[in-house]
């Protein structure tokens, strides 16, 4: 309808002074709209603001030198999580020892070897599992790596963490080694390069700061996670160092040990290790967020 | 279609080193069998015999047959979508890295028939280097890394012979007087212009016989472009040099053959005309070729 003739007759300027009803009304349904959405926005935030603070004030208290260096003393006579401290490093580093470079090399298989339809069976396969409930990894690990041996054991909780993490590192990986530009592999197939050297040295090098990204937010989600230790890792109140076919304790099982406790004083230490588990997640993403922001500035 | 012998000795270069040439010995697209190479003949002529294109079901370029003469420019000029850089990437079989990519008819570098079962494209690729449209130096590696990326991606060499091949190649690439300063800078801090005689300087480091370069100068400015040309028009003494380009002039002013392709009624490209530059821009023997030059085509 471009005839150039208006479909409605243009009224006059003073028309626009006079508001009608129908203007009314629609300024209300605009305001309440408006109003519903921004409690919508604060109710989504509360929680993580709610949450930060409790930990904080609760586990700031409970913040001193004999949590970060005692192990746990029996009956509420206080102690530290230093054998939950010793054991997370522990076992979260083994796990991402085995998970990086399996999640690295599928996101590498996936991106530069791969027909788009293996690709997206991949892609899809890792998102089925970054969406499994972690307590199912939990007693897959326990049936396979705890049962047969009769013993809950360290590498069975690294395993049941490393497959936690071989989904979130494929994925973001994957995700990097995409946005590297295709020119730059033709530029090192045209130098007479191998396909391997291109994925390895080119694509893999240029993508390089968003997949350890990857890698990092992969090990602040395996060291907060509880269920799949609970049945292979099990806990332990000493401190295990090296040992890794016996039990073992992680920050997350020692939180969820020492809450249940009858003694303030151990559920202080919760409060505590706690704080330790979200100041750790904190750093991880700030640090990742902040590169990933400065990255894109570039 | 007939073409002189070519000199046999590539002309002296000013730079008193023999070669840029690392490495790799003389019959460098020896096949596995090691058939003796005529190598004292002038080295880095191609013969094109009855060549198709193909991707998937579709055919992209139609029966082209020429012989690019060593030690010349030759330049592949035509409408767009008719196969030009088709044609090229099947010159150092490039083209076969898209999926369902093949081509039928004989490609000889030197009397060896590049695309025989027992040439290894990535050897081939060191032999019959690569410039493309858009400059594309790693973005992870220093100027002196960006160089030498061809070598250290095919093998190990030591740091001496690596600091020769930089500044050989970076003075052939006529880009050695404005970078020896910097060497350690990124390869992306350079101009666009600068960026392209890098990618050129980088393909000559591996030490090729033949330097395709696909619209080399499209995205640069006048001056830079020109810089290109006369680089194009010095490069010629050392290597056989085949350039598509959209802009006659730069046809008409940087080389010595010049080939038209055109599209067909089955929307593959084909060769209508092929002989000395100015010639097919004086005197085309094809109403197609001159309509074309005279600017009447579209």
């Amino acid at each position: 309808m471009t005839t150039g003739v208006p479909v409605m007759a243009p009224s006059s300027a003073s028309a626009l002074l006079a508001s009608s009803a129908a203007d009314r009304r629609r300024g209300i349904v605009n305001g309440l709209f408006l109003a519903v959405s921004f409690v919508a926005a604060v109710a989504c935030v509360v929680p993580l603001a709610a949450i930060v603070a409790y930990v904080v004030i609760k586990g700031a208290a409970a913040l001193n030198l004999s949590l970060l260096t005692q192990e746990t003393r029996a009956l509420g006579l206080g102690g530290g999580a230093a054998a939950a401290i010793l054991g997370s490093l522990q076992m979260v580093f083994l796990a991402a020892v085995i998970a990086t470079p399996i999640g690295i090399l599928a996101a590498i298989y996936a991106v530069e070897f791969s027909e788009r339809r293996v690709a997206g069976a991949i892609r899809f396969a890792a998102d089925v599992m970054v969406g499994v409930p972690s307590i199912l990894i939990g007693i897959f690990a326990f049936t396979l790596f705890v049962l047969p041996f009769h013993q809950f054991n360290a590498v069975a909780g690294s395993l049941a963490l490393a497959i936690i993490m071989v989904p979130v590192v494929m994925r973001t990986t994957e995700e990097s080694l995409r946005l590297v530009p295709g020119d730059l592999r033709e530029a090192s197939l045209a130098l007479g390069a191998p396909v391997w050297r291109t994925a390895l040295s080119v694509v893999l090098r240029t993508g390089l700061s968003g997949v350890l990204g990857g890698v990092m937010l992969a090990v602040a989600r395996a060291a907060g996670e509880t269920a799949p230790l609970i049945f292979t890792a099990l806990g332990n109140q000493h401190v295990n160092v090296g040992n890794l076919g016996k039990p073992m304790d992680a920050l997350p099982l020692f939180v969820f040990v020492n809450a249940r406790q009858p003694y303030p004083v151990q559920n202080a230490q919760a409060w505590g290790a706690a704080f330790l588990l979200l100041l750790f997640v904190f750093v991880v993403n700030v640090i990742v967020r902040g590169r990933s922001l400065r990255s894109r500035a570039r | 279609m007939a073409v002189d012998t070519a000199p046999t000795e590539p002309a002296p270069t000013p730079t008193p080193a023999p070669d840029v040439r690392p490495a790799v010995t003389v019959g460098r697209v020896a096949t596995r069998t090691d058939r003796p190479m005529p190598d004292a003949a002038a080295s880095g002529r191609l013969e094109v015999g009855a060549l198709s294109a193909y991707y998937g079901t579709f055919r992209a370029i139609r029966e082209v047959s020429l012989d690019i003469p060593p030690h010349a420019v030759t330049a592949i000029i035509g409408p767009s979508g008719c196969g030009k850089s088709t044609f090229l990437r099947t010159l150092n079989r490039m083209h076969e890295l898209v999926p369902g990519a093949r081509v039928e008819g004989k490609i000889r570098l030197d009397e060896v028939d590049i695309y025989d079962a027992a040439i290894d494209p990535v050897r081939l690729r060191r032999v019959v280097g690569m410039v493309f449209q858009r400059a594309n130096p790693f973005p992870t590696m220093s100027i002196y890394d960006n160089v030498v990326a061809g070598l250290r991606l095919t093998g190990r060499h030591p740091r001496a012979e690596l600091d020769g091949v930089v500044e050989r190649s970076l003075q052939r690439a006529a880009l050695w007087n404005e970078v020896k300063d910097k060497l350690q800078d990124s390869g992306v801090s350079l101009s666009g212009g600068q960026q392209q005689r890098l990618c050129i300087a980088r393909a000559l480091a591996v030490g090729p016989e033949v330097l395709l370069m696909d619209e080399p100068a499209s995205a640069l400015d006048p001056i830079a472009t020109l810089r290109i040309e006369e680089l194009i028009a010095e490069l010629k003494a050392s290597y056989t040099i085949v350039i598509v380009t959209h802009n006659m002039q730069q046809a008409a002013r940087v080389s010595d053959q010049t080939a038209f392709f055109t599209m067909g009624d089955d929307r593959a490209g084909y060769l209508v005309e092929f002989g000395d530059t100015p010639r097919i821009f004086t005197n085309p023997r094809e109403r197609l070729t001159e309509d074309y030059v005279s600017g009447r085509f579209g």
